[in-house]
This record gives structure tokens, C-alpha cells and sequence, in this order.
């Protein structure tokens, strides 16, 4: 599903698909994802977001689907009438718990709540996997300007900040994932730095990483002096008040310095996206005489 | 021109020269744009696209520009890269990506202009090919141990990627005949396949020379089936594909009449792509049949192309084949001067032409629709499926894609008609079947046989395993290792099914009991390790975790029987939850090498 800015043009009828044993009705185009969760089925996910076209790199979010050899993907699957659906399967349970532990013993996944939230709920046991010859990302975090950071030895490879960097959201294509299996990392040409690089520093693909491998250079240099405190902060909705288009901007603020700027993925002008000015030109409302 | 952002490092005049060329030679003339959509352009934007909407004029050229690039110049630079992206109007950051995904571009400059690359896989690592590559490094060469190169019947076998010079393959290679090969001696012929004319079907022409020229092959008679096919109407050829029950030979045995009829019934514009990536490990089978016979693959795409009504054919082959590449480029140009492609093909008033893409060392682009990525200039990474190339295929238009082998049956089916292939085999293994004999025989080779013959009959022909044979890896490193109990299994796709085994792409690799498994089997591993795109989490995870389960085994001792659960537990999310079929199949030959004992000394 590529997200437009289309109205819809026809009247979309209704299918009805079983999910563990109950019918639910939803939209024609939907996926299996929308079917889950109209059914009230939490599922889990890490390479989709409502904003960005599911890559389904993940495989976190499989169900069982009769009549198909193996799980399929729910996040990108569209549904079909009489489609029937496991969630709560044993293969499920399995490739989902499989898929975590293989995030969690090949990157840092520490400041991905919602995967550390899984990997307790699946039963994921990453005691078993000898740490000595368990291969992981080591990479280096690359500093390389005061707006953001990249750590990807935190990152899943999800290629959400691919799809943001180009055809979700910006169309920049500063980055691109690079290399081949286990080697893929996401980078620029030649791994040249971002200021040498096509990055306009939007800043979009940090608003959808996953894992916070991209995260604001503030945030880094807090959690690095041990002084990210997420619990007191508040959260300000404003207007950005540098063009007329009206973007939203959450303002993070910590001990009344703004240290976080991003945009609610469901706001119906921005759907999570700022441009350099409105992610990170907040300094100036901090500019205080004297 | 739009604004492309790309780094100040400029490309140097050659460089700059290759690309110039290498866009020379790829536009018009050979690949008729109309035929695939119109060119979309955006003044003052950036042409990027993707999906069903990857229809724009140049990135398509990304691959063959890349070869030229690095064939001329001997590697890829930040200013060579950048003037592809601002050439081909593609992101400098995705043409890094696309060629960092592929095992024979490099981005440093190499120690030497020749870079040698020694298949240390399956066959060939049981032919010493760890000496020869040790031999060759001690001497300074530039070498690089390279997964199976489809030379496994003349192990050790060897590519060597030249700079500014022809590609070049050495067979049986010996430290001295790869010097020799540098140098410019050619290789010496030998029989292509060990079998005489007279017992081949579908190869009768392989031991003949001369139809290696367009005259040699109508001599023999060679576009007599495409003749028998335009006088029949389109619909009726694909019901003789139908009726002749052939399957594909790829692997997966799907029904080729079925793809064929669903491709004719989707609206044009069609493709028709011939999947020449033979990459599995102990598969060579259709090298041979397109450096011995590469008019047929011709005259039977064009049949294909008149039946689907696809103007477009596609043959995508191996970067590592360069013998079969250029048998292939003059069949294609000869067929073309001769009137049998282009705009009406033999005076049978229908289109059909073929473009040549080579790839560039990856395994996974044999996988279908990674296979169409690859061709459209992007990584080769698989599409989620459905949908299927038959409704989206190439350039988001309805794509049949037929292996080698299966595309030249249909040359045999015009000729017998579908219901006289359908009588040779039985049930759903109709037609002759080619098996790749290698390893531990003592003439390893193709054979061709009908279907129904049996495991015992192939090792026959071959003349008989040599030494005290231990297990056979069928179908290859996607395939399993089974015993020698299973001699006397009928090679049917039902027989092998029931048997526990596939036949797969029809590799019969014979190892016997001087093999280290527990070498050959964590080779296996590591193939999957480094040929997999790692898109999805179970594959680029499960596949390097499966390796170094048996690492674990093999040196530091540890227990078979807790490592066996962790594998177990691997092979099932990977088979469950990736993408594609190399996921799939990755653990097959582990488990089947641990539930026969040959490693770990479990049984």
C-alpha cells in the first residue's frame, strides 16, 4: 500500500476474512495487518509503519493463512473474501519469536521498547546463543554533524529510512541499503558523510527508525552523560511557524530546553514529516535575551 | 538537466569514456523502448521510480553500464559511480547499492588487472581446488574463492574477470593452465557431454560444431520447429505446451503450459525472460546446452514469444559464464541479420526480439523475481509475492520466465507434438531430463535420460562411482544428501517426493567416503551465509546462525545433540517466514547431512 494523497475514488466494498475462528469485516485492499487489528489482535511489527511502504524485511508480523505453504507477511498481504487466518498459532508463536531473537543477537535492539517488550511475550531466549561465536553488527556510531546521529549497530535494517529518504516522503535518496546479506548496512555512496552526501537532513528517517540507531544529536549527548530522562519530559504541540503550510511539531522538552522535534505520523498535513527548518531550526525559540 | 546531488569526486577520462560507451552501445537499436512503455522524464525533477511504475528510460541500463564500466576500467571508483548516477539519472547513494550487492564489482583498485576466481564450492572442493588456490596465491596472484562457477563435471573450475580483455573460463584448471589462460591460450575442447548423438534427445546437437553458426544450425534442422509452430495459431502452441505436461526444469516444476496460457491472457505489453542464471551449486546443464547449441534457445524463445504474444525476450545469464555469454551475443546478432528477430521474424509477420543481460555474481538472481529487479537496475532482492510475474512481472507487465532447459524442450514439443513429448515419462515427469553428474563418477557430465530412470541407471551411464561411496547430494545445496539405499528411486518428480528428496535444478553430486563432510557440509552453510540478499530477518540471521551452529561443532566440540535444536529451530523460521526460496531451502542439506550422520558423528 503506497500511501497518497489521493481521495478515494470508489466506494470500496466490504470482505469478510476469519481471524482465529472469528469473522471480521474490513475493506477491500486492506491487509491482513488491518484484519488482525480490527479483530483486536495485537500484532507485532518492526519494518512497517503508516507511513512508509511495507518492505516486509522483518517477517515479525506472519500469520498462518490456509492454504499457503508458508506464513505470509500480514502487514503487506491484502485480504481476499473467506481468507482464513491464524495469529495465534504454534508456527507463529515460533517465527516470531525466531525473528526476535534473531534482531536481538545481531543488533542492539536496548532502545527498542516495543521489541523489548517481544522478545518477553514471545519467550525469546537469547541465553542460548553463545556470545563468542554469535556474529553482530559492531559498527562504529557515526557523528558527523550536530543534528543527528547514526548507530547501526542498533540497526535492524527495516529500510524505513530508505523509503523515507526517497519515495515515502522525501525523494532525496541520500541513502540506500549497501552490501549483500549479513554485510547490508544502510549507507551513502562510498560511506561519504552526510554533509558530503544528497542528505537535506530532514531528519524523516529518524522520525521512523524503529531501534533509535537514528536519533537527534541531543538526545545522543544526554543519553551519553546518563541525563535522558523520556519519564520528565513534556510533549507541546505547536504550529512551525517558519512557512504556511502548517505543520505540527511535537516539541520534546527537558528541563525546559527543547531537545526533540517531531511531527504526529497522523497529522493530515505532514503524516510525521518536517523539513530541516522544522526538525531541527528550533534553537532560536530558545534564543533568550541577556 | 535535473539537479542530481552527487560528491565532487569526478570520474577520470577513461572513465568517463566507458560510460559515454557503454550507453552508446545499449541504446536503441537493440531494445525497442515502444515495447516496453513509454520513457517518463520530469523536467527539472529527479526520475526516480519504482513498482509498477518503473517504467523510465535509463535505469534499466544501470547493470550493463556497471559491466562496462568495471570491464574497461578493472573496478568501480566514487567518480566513475558518480558519473553513472548523473549519466543514468540514478541516485549516486542506490548505484552504489545496487553494485555493492554483487560479488564481481569492487570499489578499490585490485592488485592486478586479472582477477582469478576459484570455485572452492561442492564439486570443486573435492578436487583440491584449496590447493590450487593456495598454489596461486603463493606465485602473487589476485585470487578470489568463489561460490560454484557450473563447471563441476571439469573441476577444478576457474573464471578469470580481465580488464580490458574477454572474459575467459579454465577447466580441469591447474596452477599452469591458468597462467596459460592469462597469457591468451585458449582452452582445449572437450566433448561437451560424455553421451554419443545418437542417445540424445533435446542435445542431439551438441557434439556438432557447425551449428554453432546460424547455416550449421538450419543444416541440422534448426528452425523446423518454429516453422511447425506459425503454422499452428498461438493458442494452439501453448495447448501442445499444455498437452506435453512439461514442467520446469528450473526447480520448482511448475507447469510451463499453465504460465504460458496465464501470460497470453493478461494484456500486453509481455515479456518473455529466460532465467540463465545457473547458480546452484553442481548445476551446469544449461551452460552446456548455450555453449554447444545456442540457436535452439533462440528458435525456442521465439516460439515462446509468437505463442504469448511477447515482443520482448530477455535472457538473463550468470556474469561467470563468459563462453556461453558469447556463443549467445552472435547466435542473437547472426538471428537477427537473418530476418529471425526483429520486426517480423522469418516473414511470419510477428516481433520478436532478445536482449542479453549478464549478471554479476549473485546467486539470488536466479531466484524469478529477483531475477526482474536485477534487470531493471535495482538489487537483486525478491519481490514478496503474490503477485506473480505473470501478471507483474518485468516493468510491472506480464512476464513468463522459463529456465534454460525447459525453454528448449518446447523446440522438442513443436516437433512431436504435446501429446507425443507427453508419451516419454509418465504421470507428471514427461520428456527427457538433464542430470548433472559430478563428484565421485568416473565420467561426470551431463546425461540425458527420459524420466523414469532411475538413481542406479544415471550412476551407470556415468560408469560408476569411484572409491566406496558415503551419500549423493541431489538437486544441490537447495537439494538434500541422501544414501545409497535410495539407488533404485525412479528420478520422477512423484517418485523423488515420495522418497524424501527433490530433484531440484538435477544435480547428482556422488561423494564418497575420503570426503570430510564436516568441511563440505559447513561450505554448504557458508554459500547460503554469503549468497543470501539479506532482506528478511530469518534468512540473513538463520543463515549465518546455521553456519556457525556447525562451526560450533566442527571446532569447538560442541554437543551435536543441543546444537541439533538450535538448527532445528533455524531451519523452521527460515522455511516458515522468508521471503524466497533460497530461505527456504537453506537448511535442507544440513539436516539431511545430520540425519544421515555424515557430520557430527550422530547418527
Amino acid at each position: 500500500m503506497t500511501m497518497t494523497n489521493e481521495r478515494p475514488v470508489e466506494i470500496r466494498s466490504k470482505v469478510t476474512i476469519n481471524v482465529d475462528g472469528n469473522d471480521v469485516d474490513v475493506f477491500e485492499g486492506d491487509t491482513i495487518l488491518d484484519a488482525c487489528n480490527a479483530a483486536g489482535k495485537t500484532t507485532p511489527t518492526v519494518c512497517y509503519g503508516p507511513t512508509v511502504t511495507p518492505v516486509n524485511a522483518c517477517r515479525v508480523c506472519v500469520v498462518e493463512l490456509e492454504g499457503s505453504r508458508t506464513l505470509v507477511p500480514s502487514c503487506s498481504r491484502p485480504v481476499e473474501d473467506g481468507m482464513v487466518v491464524k495469529t495465534d498459532s504454534e508456527r507463529v508463536d515460533h517465527s516470531r519469536k525466531m525473528v526476535l531473537e534473531f534482531l536481538a543477537t545481531s543488533s542492539d535492539v536496548s532502545q527498542a521498547d516495543d521489541i523489548m517488550g517481544w522478545l518477553g511475550d514471545y519467550g525469546a531466549d537469547l541465553d542460548r546463543y553463545d556470545v563468542a561465536t554469535t556474529a553482530r553488527m559492531t559498527d562504529e556510531v557515526k557523528i558527523e554533524d550536530d543534528l543527528y546521529i547514526r548507530a547501526y549497530d542498533r540497526c535492524v535494517l527495516c529500510y524505513k529510512c530508505v523509503e523515507a529518504c526517497g519515495e515515502d516522503a522525501q525523494w532525496t535518496f541520500a541513502i540506500a541499503m549497501t552490501g549483500r546479506g549479513f554485510n547490508n548496512r544502510i549507507g551513502t555512496e562510498f560511506e561519504v558523510t552526510l554533509p558530503d552526501s544528497a542528505c537535506v537532513y530532514c531528519g524523516n528517517c529518524v522520525a521512523v527508525c524503529p531501534t533509535n540507531a537514528l536519533q537527534f544529536k541531543t538526545e545522543f549527548d544526554l543519553r551519553k552523560m546518563g541525563d535522558w530522562r523520556p519519564e520528565d519530559q513534556s510533549v507541546t504541540r505547536t504550529v512551525c511557524s517558519y512557512c504556511g503550510v502548517g505543520c505540527n511539531l511535537d516539541l520534546h522538552v527537558q528541563d525546559n530546553q527543547i531537545v526533540k522535534v517531531d511531527s504526529p505520523s497522523d497529522h493530515s498535513i505532514t503524516s510525521g514529516n518536517l523539513c530541516v527548518k522544522g526538525r531541527f531550526g528550533y534553537q532560536y525559540v530558545q534564543n533568550r535575551p541577556g | 538537466m535535473p539537479e542530481l546531488a552527487v560528491t565532487s569526486a569526478t570520474a577520470t577520462a577513461d572513465e568517463a569514456a566507458a560510460v559515454a560507451d557503454s550507453i552508446a552501445l545499449q541504446s536503441p537499436g537493440q531494445i525497442t523502448f515502444d515495447s516496453i512503455g513509454p520513457t517518463l522524464t520530469f523536467d527539472g525533477d529527479r526520475i526516480a521510480r519504482s513498482g509498477s511504475e518503473r517504467i523510465f528510460n535509463r535505469r534499466h541500463l544501470l547493470l550493463p553500464v556497471l559491466h562496462h564500466v568495471r570491464n574497461a576500467i578493472g573496478w568501480l571508483s566514487e567518480g566513475a559511480v558518480n558519473e553513472i548516477a548523473t549519466a543514468l539519472q540514478v541516485p549516486a547513494a542506490e548505484v552504489y547499492g545496487v553494485a555493492s550487492f554483487y560479488e564481481l564489482f569492487t570499489f578499490e583498485a585490485p592488485p592486478s588487472p586479472d582477477t582469478i576466481h576459484v570455485c572452492d564450492d561442492t564439486a570443486c572442493r573435492i578436487a583440491g581446488a584449496n590447493d590450487l588456490i593456495g598454489e596461486l596465491r603463493s606465485d602473487g596472484h589476485c585470487v578470489h574463492g568463489s561460490p560454484c562457477l557450473g563447471l563441476c563435471e571439469q573441476a577444478p573450475g576457474v573464471f578469470v574477470q580481465r580488464t580490458g580483455q574477454a572474459h575467459v573460463s579454465v577447466r580441469t584448471a591447474t596452477k599452469e593452465s591458468v597462467v596459460a589462460a592469462l597469457d591468451g591460450e585458449l582452452m582445449r575442447p572437450v566433448a561437451p557431454v560424455p553421451q554419443v548423438a545418437e542417445d540424445l534427445t533435446l542435445l542431439r546437437r551438441v557434439h556438432n560444431a557447425a551449428n554453432e553458426d546460424y547455416d550449421g544450425y538450419v543444416a541440422t534442422g534448426g528452425y523446423e520447429a518454429l516453422t511447425k509452430a506459425v503454422s499452428m495459431t498461438p493458442a494452439d502452441v501453448i495447448a501442445h505446451v499444455g498437452d506435453s505436461g512439461l514442467t520446469g526444469r528450473g526447480g520448482a516444476a511448475f507447469p510451463t503450459g499453465f504460465k504460458w496460457s496465464a501470460v497470453a491472457g493478461e494484456p500486453g505489453p509481455r515479456h518473455l525472460v529466460v532465467n540463465a542464471d545457473e547458480s546452484e551449486p553442481g548445476t551446469f546443464k544449461d551452460r552446456v546446452i548455450m555453449e554447444h547449441d545456442p540457436y535452439s534457445l533462440v528458435e525456442a524463445m521465439t516460439i515462446g514469444g509468437y505463442a504469448m504474444g511477447a515482443e520482448q525476450g530477455w535472457i538473463y545469464i550468470r556474469g561467470e559464464y563468459p563462453e556461453a555469454t558469447r556463443a549467445l551475443k552472435s547466435a542473437i546478432a547472426e538471428a537477427r541479420s537473418k530476418g529471425m528477430l526483429g520486426d517480423n521474424v522469418g516473414g511470419h509477420n510477428f516481433r520478436f526480439d532478445i536482449e542479453l543481460r549478464q549478471g554479476a555474481g549473485a546467486y539470488i538472481c536466479g531466484e524469478e523475481t529477483a531475477l526482474l529487479n536485477s534487470i531493471e537496475g535495482y538489487r537483486g532482492e525478491p519481490r514478496n509475492k503474490p503477485p506473480f510475474p505473470t501478471t507483474n512481472g518485468l516493468f510491472g507487465q506480464p512476464t513468463a520466465i522459463n529456465n534454460v532447459e525447459t525453454m528448449v524442450n518446447v523446440n522438442q514439443i513443436m516437433l512431436m507434438g504435446g501429446e507425443g513429448f507427453a508419451q516419454q515419462g509418465s504421470g507428471r515427469s514427461t520428456g527427457t531430463k538433464l542430470f548433472c553428474l559430478s563428484g565421485h563418477v568416473a565420467n561426470p557430465g551431463v546425461y540425458e535420460v527420459t524420466y523414469g530412470a532411475t538413481l542406479r541407471d544415471l550412476l551407470d551411464l556415468a560408469g560408476g562411482t569411484t572409491g566406496d561411496p558415503r551419500a549423493v547430494l541431489m538437486g544441490g545445496a537447495a537439494g538434500s544428501f541422501i544414501d545409497m539405499t535410495m539407488l533404485n528411486v525412479p528420478l520422477t518428480i512423484e517418485a523423488s517426493r515420495e522418497a524424501g528428496f527433490s530433484l531440484g535444478s538435477g544435480v547428482i553430486m556422488v561423494l564418497n567416503n575420503t570426503v570430510d563432510f564436516d568441511d563440505f557440509v559447513a561450505r554448504i552453510a557458508r554459500f547460503f551465509q554469503e549468497e543470501s540478499c539479506g532482506q528478511c530477518v530469518p534468512c540473513r540471521v538463520g543463515t549465518v546462525r546455521q553456519s556457525e551452529s556447525l562451526l560450533r561443532i566442527r571446532e569447538k566440540g560442541a554437543p551435536v545433540e543441543a546444537e541439533r535444536v538450535m538448527l532445528d529451530d533455524f531451519a523452521k523460521v527460515m522455511a516458515d517466514a522468508s521471503i524466497c526460496g533460497l530461505g527456504h531451502t537453506a537448511s535442507g542439506a544440513v539436516l539431511s547431512a545430520l540425519d544421515l550422520g555424515l557430520i557430527g558423528g550422530a547418527s
